[in-house]
């Protein structure tokens, strides 16, 4: 599903990431641990499209497309989901609003017409319920003075009504307590399919309890040092970081 | 400026023309109202049109507007203008009470108010000269101040219509009242409405005015309007303008409050060629308040230029300000407002911001806010930003999937939206709503016949009018 092939990118003449090699395959979650400041979010950036980064080197396949000729726009079209780890706030745009539009958007992309404004509010309300959003949270502007674990909530939700085929969280457990933290990863299961696939980045193995990854990696220093099971991420928990530097 | 002679002829013309009409002391057949016209005509004659080179003006150069061979109607017969048949408004649920000026002069269609029998008066300027010589002694040019401002001493040297409306005392008007002003010419035309609007003890009043173009021919207007509201009085009113772009208006009001008086003005201008306009506010009367706000969408060549005075002469009033803009192509803007508190105007709440984004590099935004402070328990504050649409903002947009396009108009929406949420009549809130989506998408054409005739090109109403009945 997911291709990537030694991927090499900077920013301001930085290099952050030295040559990255991913596959992701449908049905698969992949968690990408490590310490703060080692590429974990540029990569998750770089694949959704940011244009801060320049990309030296590599490419991402992604179904069988180039990705990095695609817009930003197109990329969410063709099934990538982002999970910001810094939501943005966008005052006078609504949740509803700015769903609809969104929605509405990867439909044309795909050749369908809009979708019917009853049949959109019930998966807004089925989608809500899932994530226990109350009503007053949907009427508001996008994120616009929601507490951290509202806005990691949300993104869950946006996630729900576009149905990604990949979807990348990025520190999606952080800010969050634990009862926020399960219903959130609740809410992942729930979208898990055998057609779909997860990258979830995370500093701490807490989240990996209740999303169970089928492969993980390692990324230090612009590199993946280590890929393995889901035992990996408690052998980190428990030794630290610098087991893996050593 | 090269290539563009600026000789103000105009001004010449228009000395001519007083002359020839208001020359003779017998041409006025009130005495006081021909005392004030010679006196502004005086100021006019000395200080000439606004000129670059006053401080005021230094981001406004109406020396172009000025360079045309106008026509000056002024005593145009409007009788035979059949009302329907040059505008519609078709807002859906908007009852108004409308009132039309063509060419700056009052249409007459015989209609009056629904409250007309509790004593609501709505009618021409000319006929409340001669009906209500009383309110017109205590109010008439009490507030359009001119000694300073040389276009509102112009228009009043020649004011002979417009609008007049009266509410007295512990009235409510239940309907809206729609001002409409259109210009409609062959020729180039210079007009000056003049409306003057009291507001009694207690009453409330919801007041809409439109501003017009119904062709692309050049048009100048030099409108005052003067609105008092007594003592707990309250006034909801907003200003709509779409003007083509060969147009220039400039629009002076003065509002004066008495105590506990409550005020909310709302400017809203979609299209211009060239807009000014100016807001006083003389907060007269302890507890008065006064909301001023405003928002300008502007782009190719047009200019936006909003001028904010207001004066804080009594003890515990509140102000505020709110003005956002965005401009793109080659469109520039001013904002300047100037908060006065004077010295006995202690316990005064003011508060002033002016935002705008400027899509392209070639926008131009000149914003001044400026406080001048003479009492020492005040709270005041005042803040302008300009900036481009925020990035971080656009990207997360995109990342759903909404294309670059949409998501910028998503964002210009969102950040009108400030002020247009604050229209407290639904039926026009939704619809200026529609119209900024419509403008921002560039489906909103200048040459619809009305602000709020907002159906899509398609379905644009066509109209004509017969030259022969004006």
């Amino acid at each position: 599903m997911l291709s990537i092939k030694n991927l090499r990118v900077s920013i301001n003449g930085k290099e952050i990431l030295k040559g990255i090699n991913l596959e992701v395959k449908p049905g698969e979650v992949h968690a990408i641990m490590g310490p703060n400041g080692t590429g974990k979010s540029t990569l998750a950036s770089v694949i959704a499209g940011r244009d801060i980064f320049d990309v030296e080197e590599g490419e991402i396949q992604f179904r069988g497309k180039d990705l990095l000729d695609m817009s930003v726009e197109d990329r969410a079209s063709e099934g990538i989901f982002l999970g910001f780890q810094y939501p943005v706030e966008i005052p006078g745009v609504s949740i509803t609003n700015f769903m609809r539009t969104a929605v509405n958007e990867q439909r044309k992309y795909r050749g369908l017409d809009p979708m019917p404004a009853n049949e959109f509010l019930a998966k807004m309300e089925e989608k809500k319920q899932m994530l226990e959003i109350h009503a007053k949270l949907a009427n508001r502007s996008v994120n616009e003075g929601f507490s951290g674990g509202e806005k990691k909530k949300n993104e869950i939700f946006q996630m729900a009504m576009l149905d990604p085929s990949l979807a990348i969280l990025d520190e999606t457990d952080s800010g969050l307590d634990i009862d926020a933290l399960k219903i959130v990863a609740n809410g992942v299961n729930k979208l898990r399919r055998p057609d779909n696939a997860f990258v979830v980045i995370t500093h701490y193995q807490r989240l990996l309890e209740y999303i169970v990854p089928d492969i993980v990696h390692v990324l230090f220093d612009g590199r993946i040092v280590r890929s393995g099971g889901k035992e990996l991420a408690i052998e980190l928990e428990e030794k630290g970081y610098e087991w893996i530097r050593a | 400026m090269d290539g563009i002679s600026t000789t103000y002829n105009t001004k010449d013309t228009l000395l001519k023309l007083f002359d020839e009409y208001f020359g003779k002391p017998a041409a006025d057949g009130n005495p006081d109202i021909g005392q004030l016209r010679r006196e502004a005509i005086a100021v006019f004659a000395q200080k000439g049109f606004p000129h670059t080179r006053l401080e005021k003006w230094r981001n406004t150069d109406l020396s172009r507007a000025l360079n045309h061979d106008y026509s000056f109607p002024l005593n145009p017969d409007n009788s035979g203008v059949d009302f329907g048949d040059i505008f519609r408004c078709d807002v859906p649920g908007f009852d108004t009470h409308m009132i039309a000026q063509l060419n700056g002069v009052f249409i007459d269609r015989g209609l009056k108010p629904a409250q007309s029998s509790e004593g609501l008066v709505v009618c021409s300027l000319a006929e409340a000269f001669v009906k209500y010589p009383q309110l017109i002694a205590s109010h008439y040019g009490k507030y359009a101040a001119f000694q300073e401002n040389s276009l509102t001493a112009l228009n009043t040297a020649f004011a002979s219509d417009g609008v007049f409306i009266y509410v007295p005392d512990n009235l409510v008007v239940s309907e809206i009242v729609q001002m409409v002003n259109l210009i409609h010419s062959g020729d180039p035309v210079f007009v000056q409405p003049r409306n003057l609007v009291i507001l009694g003890k207690n009453s409330s009043l919801k007041l809409v005015q439109c501003d017009d173009s119904v062709d692309d021919q050049i048009g100048f207007i030099n409108s005052v309007t003067e609105v008092v509201l007594a003592e707990n009085a309250n006034l909801d009113h907003y200003k709509l303008q779409n003007k083509n772009d060969r147009s220039t208006l400039v629009n002076n009001i003065y509002f004066h409050l008495e105590s506990g008086a409550n005020l909310s003005t709302n400017a809203i201008s979609l299209n211009g060629g060239l807009i000014r306009n100016e807001a006083n506010v003389k907060l007269n009367g302890s507890g008065a308040h006064a909301d001023i706000l405003g928002v300008y969408l502007m782009d190719r060549n047009q200019h936006i230029d909003n001028q904010v005075f207001v004066d804080h002469a009594k003890p515990d009033c509140t102000s505020n300000e709110m003005f956002k803009g965005i401009l793109d192509d080659q469109a520039s803007g001013v904002f300047n407002g100037h908060i006065l508190v004077q010295k006995d105007a202690q316990r005064t709440n003011a508060y002033q911001n002016n935002k705008n984004i400027l899509i392209s590099d070639k926008a131009v935004i000149d914003s001044k806010p400026f406080l001048e402070i003479y009492a020492d328990d005040v709270k005041c504050s005042h803040g302008a930003t300009v900036g481009q649409l925020d990035s971080e903002a656009l990207f997360y947009l995109r990342s759903r999937g909404i294309s670059i396009e949409n998501a910028r108009m998503l964002l210009m929406y969102a950040f009108a939206a400030e002020i247009v949420n604050k229209i407290s009549i639904p039926q026009l809130q939704l619809r200026i709503d529609d119209l900024v989506k419509k403008r921002l998408r560039g489906e909103l054409s200048i040459c619809e016949q009305c602000v709020l005739h907002c159906n899509s090109r398609e379905q644009k109403v066509s109209f004509e009018i017969d030259m022969s009945k004006i």
